[in-house]
């Protein structure tokens, strides 16, 4: 090779190899910048349709005793307690569970027990959503909810609710062991050095430490409790209507729940055209809420990163 | 020599510490602890014991059979096979659209954009999207695969194989850009030092010397994030998956069958739990033993890919 081939400029190659560099870039870039339409799609496709249901329904029919979308009756407060119902179930099942088992897995496992122990969560999280709605249905109403809590019924919030719990375990402990990973190992020996227990370690030090984390854990787990569709579809029962209940024992209808049961036709059948459009609305409500839950825990995952 | 010297004495230190009393509340703790994911094992156990034991008469009386027949309103005669086939393709419809574009866009994000406004923008609403419940994603497929794009994805309103497919695809396309991202992140700078140091262009750097190291863990996310679209039902129910008869005449062309109806495996799992009566049950849980190996062979793959090729720097 001759000497003038070493020359900076002459680095960066003859034109060809410039144009294929120019067009890669371009393509990933437009990869890239594909995510982007998706959102804009999603929220044109949601608000276009839910603004169009809306002029064309009355505004009182969107209050009443239940949600029946066959008799033109959309009480939206309906589908938001019985959402609200099965994720506050979930959260309690979830929370001590999924944090618990972060909190083993960060801070008391030996390499070898985690080895063992992380595949039941990751396994677990690769349970498909109607899998554990069948559970819900065929085991935890009968067996857990009838026998052990005396529900009543074929459908409850309750299983459907312990069902969601059960589906939302890996990810509040995935994320929270996280959190509790990135404390700086500093702050252990520094409690170990004044004579601390692991289990002072564990509450006092890392838990503290690490608890925008943690909280940020609990809103995704929330928002994914909220979004899960399955389950409650098959295990809260109602396809169709559902009067207006915060009695967990009782089944309902939950917006996911909804939005599936318009969807696969069981209310669209017969009745007004109203119906069907309805799951615009419910889907936009579901959207913004989960949306707002999601920005949220971005907010504190991102203050641990600052923090340490 | 010093690791065990040390060792020895913070043995010493720790037991005198102690002062020989046992620690029972902190024994107690940390069984409580090891419960949490006791209980988790006991559901996942549960789980697959009790579909088991539904299932098995399916199986024992009619093995194969059930696998291999069509979907039927008699509980005797419905089998999963429509759903198998319509599953497979979607995934490897999701897997020709969505692995090309996640990864693009991640190599993308991670290895060209700098630090600006707009890059932090795309980060943060692949994040977001990440996270939009499924539903949404059905609902979005609806409105633009079924109905708007509906000159390219088959006449039916109610959806066909492309515009499930397409909604899968852009469902699982955030997971997959995330994780290839984090596969990026994970090889050392100095690999890439290496490479500009003897004149690669940038993408000669990626294609070479980035790519290669960080196939493996692409490999596994990519893998992991199709066997979620695969165990995906809530979608695929806006997009018309069918969850009755289907009827799959021969002779069609392939883009006349991708225009077509369809139905998926979870979808089936969904109608059978659906329908009253024990038969009916035992063939929603055999259906679900269906899925459970499907997804199990897929997971197991995975996790061999990784441990075989999983590199520390």
């Amino acid at each position: 090779m001759s000497s003038e081939h070493t020359a900076p400029q002459l680095l960066r190659g003859n034109a060809k190899r410039r144009r294929k560099e120019r067009a890669v870039r371009i393509a990933f870039q437009a990869a890239a910048l594909f995510s982007l339409v998706v959102s804009v799609a999603i929220v044109v496709a949601l608000t276009g349709q839910a603004v169009g249901w809306l002029f064309d329904v009355d505004l009182p029919m969107l209050w009443g005793d239940g949600w029946f979308p066959r008799q033109d009756e959309f009480d939206i407060l309906t589908l938001l307690l019985g959402t609200l119902l099965v994720a506050a179930v979930a959260m309690l099942v979830a929370t001590p569970l999924g944090l618990g088992a972060a909190l083993f897995l960060s801070e008391f496992a030996t390499p070898r027990t985690r080895r063992i122990l992380k595949p039941i969560l990751e396994v677990l999280a690769g349970i498909p959503s109607v899998v554990l709605g069948y559970f819900a249905l065929t085991v935890i109403q009968p067996d857990v909810v009838t026998t052990v809590f005396g529900g009543a019924g074929a459908f409850s919030f309750l299983s459907a609710g312990i069902g969601v719990g059960i589906l939302t375990i890996p990810l509040i402990a995935s994320v929270a062991e996280d959190a509790m990973y990135a404390v700086p190992n500093a702050l252990r020996e520094a409690a170990y050095g004044i004579g601390a227990r692991r289990r002072t370690v564990a509450l006092h030090v890392v838990l503290p430490a690490a608890v925008s984390g943690i909280v940020a854990a609990l809103i995704l787990g929330l928002s994914r409790a909220i979004g899960e569709t399955m389950v409650v579809a098959i295990a809260a029962g109602a396809t169709g209507g559902a009067l207006r209940t915060i009695n967990p024992f009782d089944g309902g209808q939950t917006m996911t729940g909804a939005i599936s049961s318009l969807a696969i036709g069981s209310d669209q059948v017969q009745g007004s055209s109203l119906a069907f459009p309805a799951l615009y609305f419910v889907g936009l409500c579901l959207f913004v809420i989960t949306f707002a839950l999601n920005v949220a825990s971005e907010r504190f995952v991102r203050r641990v990163r600052k923090a340490y | 020599m010093s690791v065990v010297a040390s060792d020895a004495a913070r043995g010493s230190v720790e037991a005198a510490l102690r002062g020989r009393r046992v620690d029972l509340r902190g024994s107690v703790f940390k069984g409580l602890l090891v419960l949490t994911l006791l209980v988790a094992l006991v559901v996942l156990v549960a789980l697959v014991w009790t579909t088991w034991t539904t299932a098995q008469p399916v199986f024992a009386e009619r093995g194969w059979d059930f696998v291999r027949s069509d979907v039927s309103a008699l509980a005797s005669r419905a089998g999963v096979w429509q759903g198998v086939v319509g599953s497979l393709i979607l995934i490897a419809f999701v897997a020709v659209v969505a692995l090309p574009l996640g990864v693009a866009a991640a190599i993308y994000l991670q290895e060209y954009a700098r630090d600006t406004r707009l890059n932090r923008l795309l980060i943060a609403n692949i994040r977001n999207l990440a996270g939009v419940p499924s539903v949404v994603f059905g609902i979005l497929g609806l409105v633009v695969f079924a109905q708007a794009l509906g000159f390219l994805t088959g006449p039916d309103v109610n959806g066909s194989y492309l515009s499930g497919g397409l909604t899968l695809a852009v469902l699982v396309m955030p997971i997959v850009i995330l994780v290839s991202m984090e596969a990026l992140r994970a090889v050392p700078t100095s690999i890439r030092e290496a490479a500009y140091g003897v004149g690669a262009t940038r993408w000669e750097v990626v294609r070479s010397h980035v790519l290669p190291y960080a196939a493996p863990g692409m490999f596994t996310g990519t893998i992991l994030s199709l066997a979620r679209a695969f165990g995906e039902t809530a979608p695929l129910l806006l997009v018309g998956a069918v969850t009755g008869y289907i009827n799959t005449p021969s002779g069609r062309s392939p883009l006349e069958i991708l225009q077509g109806p369809y139905t998926a495996l979870p979808t089936l799992v969904y109608s059978f739990s659906k329908q009253i009566g024990d038969d009916w049950r035992a063939n929603a849980a055999a259906a679900i033993i269906v899925l459970l190996v499907v997804i199990l062979v897929v997971n197991a793959v995975a996790i061999l890919l990784r441990n075989r090729y999983e590199r520390r720097w």
